[in-house]
C-alpha cells in the first residue's frame, strides 16, 4: 500500500472546478515532483493535503487514514507538515523558538507546569532545546538560534520553514517552491540539504517546484498539473521530454 | 551544546526589580511618613492597574488581538469577590484570608466570563472582534446595573432588573442594582496588591517562557502556519483570553475591596480604554513596560494637580504626543545613537 | 398604534446613528482607522450651534451651518496634526492617539462649557404633526431628522459615485499605493473624508440634541460609541451599510426599551450586533476579505 493515497480529488470555488479528478500515489521515501504552470492548482493541492481547503470531492488517505474533514492541526499530528510559497515564519520569534514551537507535541508538560515552571519544565525545556539545535544545525542555522525569524537573510528563512517543519517528526513533507528566489548556489545547496534530510529523518517528500534543474535533479517522479487537472506522470525524463507538458509550459 | 541566548531572564529581572524596589520605596516613605494623603489612596487601585495592564497585555500584545471590554472580566470579578467576602464573613473571620479566597473567586468568575464571551469573539478578526470585545463589556456593565444580591439567615437571594425578594431578619442588600454595592469592609492592603502584583508577574511570565506561551506567539505571528505545526488556533487563542481575564477578575476584587461604595459605572468603556493605554504605551508584549505605564499613568494626574484645572486636558496632550513621539523619526534617530554608543 | 409611535421615534432615533455612523464608516473606509474621536466632535458641533444661538442669537439654520464650519475645520486639524504623522504605524497606535483626542476634545469642551448641562433648544422648534386623530403624533424634530438623513444619503451616493473626488475617495479606500501611483492626492482625498464625516458630526449633534435637549461634555461619547457600532452592524467601510446599521440600531434600542426592559435597552443592542456579527463576520452589507494562503 502507498503511503499516500490521493484518489479522484477535486475541488471547486463557486463555479470555478480548481481541481479536478486528480489520482495520486506515493510510496514511503518517495521524493516526487507536483509541477505544472502557474494556476495550475498545485498549491490548492498542497491546501487539501493540510486541511485548509476541504475538498469538494475525492479521497485523501495516509497510510490507510482517511484525511478529508479533518483540521490542519489535526492533520499535522497525523504526520503531515509543509512550508509556504510565501514564507510563513513566526517572525517576532527567535529561531530557536520557531523551530521548539514545532516541538509542542513532541515534548509535552501540563499547563500547571507552564505556569509554574516546575516538575518536568525544566529537563523537557532543555530537551527540547537540545532537539531543536539538533534540526537547525543540519540546516547551518544552529549559530544563528538566537536572531529573530524576521531578520534571517531570506535563504536561510526558507530553511528555517523547512527545518520547522521537520521538528514536527512528519512522515510527508511537502514543500511548496522552496528554491523560489533563490540563486542557483543556494539552490544547489537546498538540492543536497532535502537528500540529507530525507536520508536522516527518513521522512518522504513531495515539492511543488518551477526550478527544473531541481526537480530532474532530485525528483524521483513527478506529476504535472494543468488548469486543475493531471497532464502527465513518470519519471523527470520521460515527463520532461512529453510534448503536451512543453506545450503546456511554453504555450503553442 | 551551543550557548543559548535567553531573553527571558531580563523580563523576569527587570519586572521584579521594578517591582519589589517600588514597594520598598513606598513602604519607606510610608513608614517616614513622607507620603501625601492622595498618593497613599492610589496604591491599591495602582497594583489593580497594574494587574489589568499586563493581563490585557497577554490578549493585545502576546496573542495579537484586540479587546476593548477587559474592564467587563474586571466587573465581574469585583463584584463576584464582593458577594464572596461578604459570604464568607463569618466563615473566615481572618481578612487576609478572606481576600485571598474572593480574589480566586473573582477570578474564577471572571474566567468563566471568559469562556463564556471569548468562545464566539475569537471566531472573529481584527476590528471585529475589537468591537463585539467593547458590546461584551457593554453587556456585562449593563447586567450588574441591574443585579440584586442579598443575604440573610436563609443564604443568598439573586434576582434581576427588580428587587423581586424580602429579607429575613438582620438581612443585608449585597449588590443593589444601579446604587450597586454599600458598606463594604475594605480589605485591600497596599502589602495585598503588591502580593498580587508579584503572583501576576511570575504566573504570567512563566507562561510566555514554557511552551504554552510559545504556542500563543506562534498563533499571533501567523495562524495558518501555526496550525500547520500542529497548534489547535481555537485552544490558544481561548487559554490566551481565559487566563487574561481570570487576572483581571483577581485585579477587580482587589479594586473593589479599596472602597467602601463600589457601581457597575466604574468598570465601564473608558475603564477599558484607560487600560489599553497602558499596554500600548509600555509596549505590545512588554511585560515591565506595562507596569511601568501603568503605574506612572495612574499617578499622572496626581503630578499634575499644581495645573488642577488644566489636568485632564494636558492628559490628553501628553498621551497624544507619546503616541506621535513613539512612532516619530526623532525616536528612531536618538535610538540609532544609543545603539552607536552600545557598540 | 404606541407600536407605530415607537417605530417612529426608533426611526428617527436610527437616523441620527446613521448619519454619524456615516462618519465613522468613511474615515474607516479611507484611513483604514477607528477615529474614537469623532463622537466628540458631535458634542463639539451641537456647543458651537447652542452658542451661536444662544449668545450670538443667529437663527437655527446658520447655526448649523457654523456649526458644521467649525467641525469641518476641527476635523482637518486633527487629521492633519494627530493621525496624518501616523499613517505608516500600526492600527493600535492610531486608535490611542484617537482615544487622546477624545479626552482632549471632551476636556476642553469642560473647561470652555462647564459641567452643568445646557438645555438645548430644538432648532426646528417643538412643535408636531398629529395624525389619526392624535394617535400619531410626529414632531418636527423627527421629520426634520428623517428628511436630513434621506437627503444626506442622496448627496453621499452621488457624491461618492460621480464626482472625481468620490472615485479618488474610493480608489484610496480600495489600494492606496496604487491610487497614489495613479496620481491621486492621498492626503486631499483623506483630509476631504475627515471634512464631510466631521460636517456631518456637527448636523448629527444638532439633530441629537434638538431630539434629546441636555448637552454636557461627554453627550457624544455613547451616540458615537453606538454608531460606530452601527457602522460595524452595516458592514464598516459600506455607505449604505452605515444607513441599515443606523436605523435597525435605533429602532432595535427604542423597541426594547418600551417592550423588553429600559435598563436593559444597551444590553439588548450590543447582542443584537454579537449574533450579527456571528453570523455574517463582515456585517450586514460588508465584503468578505479572506486571506490566501
Amino acid at each position: 500500500m502507498a503511503m499516500l493515497e490521493v484518489t479522484q480529488l477535486g475541488i471547486s470555488f463557486g463555479g470555478l472546478r480548481a481541481v479536478d479528478a486528480l489520482s495520486m500515489r506515493i510510496e514511503k521515501g518517495g521524493l516526487v515532483g507536483l509541477i505544472g504552470p502557474n494556476g495550475a492548482g498545485k498549491t490548492t493541492v498542497f491546501n487539501m493535503l493540510t486541511g485548509v481547503y476541504r475538498p469538494t470531492d475525492g479521497g485523501i488517505r495516509l497510510d490507510g487514514e482517511n484525511l478529508v474533514g479533518k483540521t490542519p492541526h489535526e492533520i499535522c499530528r497525523l504526520g503531515v507538515a509543509r512550508t509556504f510559497q510565501n514564507i510563513r515564519l513566526f517572525s517576532r520569534m527567535t529561531v530557536l523558538d520557531n523551530v521548539k514551537t514545532a516541538l509542542h507535541h513532541e515534548t509535552t508538560y501540563t499547563l500547571a507546569e507552564s505556569l509554574l515552571h516546575l516538575g518536568g519544565y525544566r529537563k523537557k525545556e532543555r530537551e527540547m532545546d537540545a532537539r531543536a539545535l539538533d534540526i537547525l544545525e543540519v540546516f547551518g542555522l544552529a549559530e544563528k538560534n538566537h536572531y529573530t525569524a524576521a531578520n534571517l537573510p531570506y535563504g536561510q528563512q526558507r530553511k528555517l520553514e523547512i527545518a520547522r517543519a521537520l521538528a514536527t517528526s512528519p512522515k510527508l513533507l511537502l514543500l511548496d517552491e522552496p528554491a523560489a528566489g533563490m540563486n542557483p548556489q543556494e539552490t544547489g545547496e537546498l538540492m543536497e540539504t532535502i537528500e540529507l534530510v530525507r536520508k536522516k529523518y527518513g521522512v518522504t517528500v513531495l515539492l511543488i517546484e518551477h526550478d527544473m534543474k531541481l526537480v530532474a535533479g532530485i525528483c524521483e517522479y513527478l506529476y504535472v498539473l494543468n488548469f486543475g487537472r493531471e497532464l502527465a506522470q513518470g519519471s523527470p525524463a520521460e515527463v520532461l521530454h512529453n510534448p503536451e507538458v512543453v506545450t503546456a509550459y511554453l504555450g503553442e | 551544546m551551543k550557548k543559548l541566548f535567553s531573553p527571558g531572564r531580563r523580563d523576569y529581572t527587570i519586572s521584579f526589580g521594578i517591582v519589589i524596589l517600588a514597594y520598598l520605596v513606598v513602604q519607606a516613605m510610608i513608614l517616614t511618613g513622607n507620603i501625601t494623603s492622595s498618593f497613599k489612596g492610589q496604591l491599591v487601585p495602582i497594583c489593580a492597574y497594574i494587574v489589568m495592564a499586563v493581563s490585557l497585555n497577554l490578549t493585545v500584545g502576546v496573542l495579537g488581538e484586540l479587546s476593548l471590554g477587559h474592564a467587563g472580566f474586571m466587573s465581574v470579578g469585583a463584584f463576584g469577590g464582593i458577594v464572596a467576602t461578604t459570604a464568607l464573613a463569618d466563615a473566615i473571620p481572618f481578612a487576609p484570608l478572606r481576600l485571598a479566597v474572593a480574589m480566586a473567586f473573582g477570578g474564577l468568575l471572571a474566567g468563566i466570563m471568559g469562556v463564556i464571551v471569548g468562545v464566539p469573539v475569537l471566531r472573529l478578526k481584527g476590528d471585529y472582534l475589537a468591537i463585539v470585545t467593547l458590546a461584551f463589556g457593554q453587556i456585562i456593565m449593563n447586567i450588574v446595573n441591574v443585579l440584586y444580591i442579598g443575604r440573610d439567615a436563609r443564604g443568598l437571594h439573586f434576582s434581576l432588573l427588580e428587587q423581586r425578594f424580602e429579607l429575613g431578619e438582620g438581612g443585608k442588600m449585597i449588590i443593589n442594582g444601579p446604587i450597586g454595592v454599600s458598606g463594604v469592609s475594605k480589605l485591600s492592603t497596599f502589602t495585598a496588591g503588591f502580593l498580587l502584583v508579584l503572583a501576576t508577574l511570575l504566573l504570567i511570565l512563566n507562561l510566555l517562557h514554557s511552551r504554552t506561551g510559545r504556542a500563543v506567539m506562534a498563533v499571533r505571528d501567523n495562524a495558518i502556519a501555526a496550525e500547520s505545526i500542529g497548534i489547535s488556533i481555537t485552544r490558544y487563542k481561548l487559554l490566551a483570553f481565559v487566563v487574561s481575564a481570570v487576572f483581571a477578575g483577581m485585579a477587580g476584587t482587589l479594586y473593589a475591596m479599596n472602597y467602601s461604595t463600589v457601581t457597575a459605572a466604574k468598570f465601564d468603556f473608558n475603564t477599558s480604554i484607560l487600560v489599553l493605554v497602558f499596554v500600548v504605551l509600555g509596549g505590545l508584549g512588554n511585560i515591565w513596560g506595562s507596569i511601568i505605564a501603568a503605574a506612572l499613568l495612574t499617578v499622572l494626574p496626581e503630578l499634575l494637580r499644581a495645573v488642577n484645572d488644566y489636568r485632564m486636558l494636558l492628559y490628553a496632550i501628553l498621551l497624544i504626543a507619546m503616541m506621535l513621539f513613539n512612532n516619530s523619526k526623532l525616536k528612531e534617530r536618538l535610538l540609532a545613537g544609543r545603539h552607536r554608543e552600545v557598540e | 398604534m404606541a407600536f407605530l409611535n415607537n417605530l417612529i421615534s426608533g426611526i428617527s432615533l436610527g437616523s441620527v446613528y446613521a448619519i454619524i455612523a456615516l462618519g465613522y464608516t468613511m474615515v474607516y473606509g479611507i484611513a483604514k482607522m477607528l477615529n474614537f474621536a469623532h463622537g466628540d466632535v458631535i458634542m463639539i458641533g451641537a456647543y458651537v450651534s447652542f452658542c451661536a444661538t444662544s449668545y450670538l442669537e443667529l437663527s437655527p439654520l446658520l447655526s448649523i451651518v457654523l456649526a458644521a464650519a467649525v467641525c469641518t475645520a476641527l476635523g482637518v486639524v486633527i487629521e492633519r496634526l494627530a493621525y496624518k504623522p501616523l499613517r505608516e504605524a500600526a492600527s493600535l497606535a492610531v486608535l490611542i492617539t484617537a482615544i487622546g483626542v477624545s479626552y482632549f476634545l471632551q476636556n476642553a469642551a469642560l473647561l470652555l462649557w462647564t459641567a452643568n448641562p445646557k438645555s438645548f433648544s430644538s432648532v426646528v422648534g417643538a412643535g408636531s404633526v398629529s395624525l389619526f386623530e392624535g394617535g400619531l403624533i410626529i414632531s418636527h424634530v423627527t421629520l426634520a431628522t428623517v428628511a436630513a438623513c434621506i437627503i444626506i444619503m442622496i448627496a453621499l451616493t452621488l457624491f461618492t459615485g460621480r464626482t472625481k473626488m468620490g472615485t479618488a475617495m474610493r480608489a484610496v479606500s480600495e489600494d492606496k499605493g496604487a491610487a497614489q501611483l495613479m496620481g491621486i492626492n492621498v492626503n486631499t482625498t483623506i483630509s476631504v473624508t475627515f471634512a464631510i464625516g466631521s460636517a456631518l458630526a456637527a448636523v448629527a449633534g444638532v439633530l441629537l440634541c434638538s431630539a434629546y435637549p441636555l448637552l454636557v461634555p461627554t453627550t457624544g461619547s455613547m451616540p458615537g460609541i453606538k454608531a460606530f457600532t452601527a457602522a460595524v452592524f452595516g458592514g464598516i467601510g459600506s455607505i449604505p451599510g452605515a444607513l441599515l446599521g443606523g436605523l435597525m440600531l435605533g429602532v432595535i434600542e427604542i423597541m426594547s426599551r418600551a417592550y423588553v426592559s429600559m435598563q436593559l435597552s444597551d444590553a439588548i443592542v450590543f447582542a443584537v450586533l454579537i449574533v450579527v456579527l456571528l453570523v455574517k463576520p463582515d456585517g450586514l452589507l460588508g465584503q468578505r476579505r479572506n486571506e490566501k494562503v
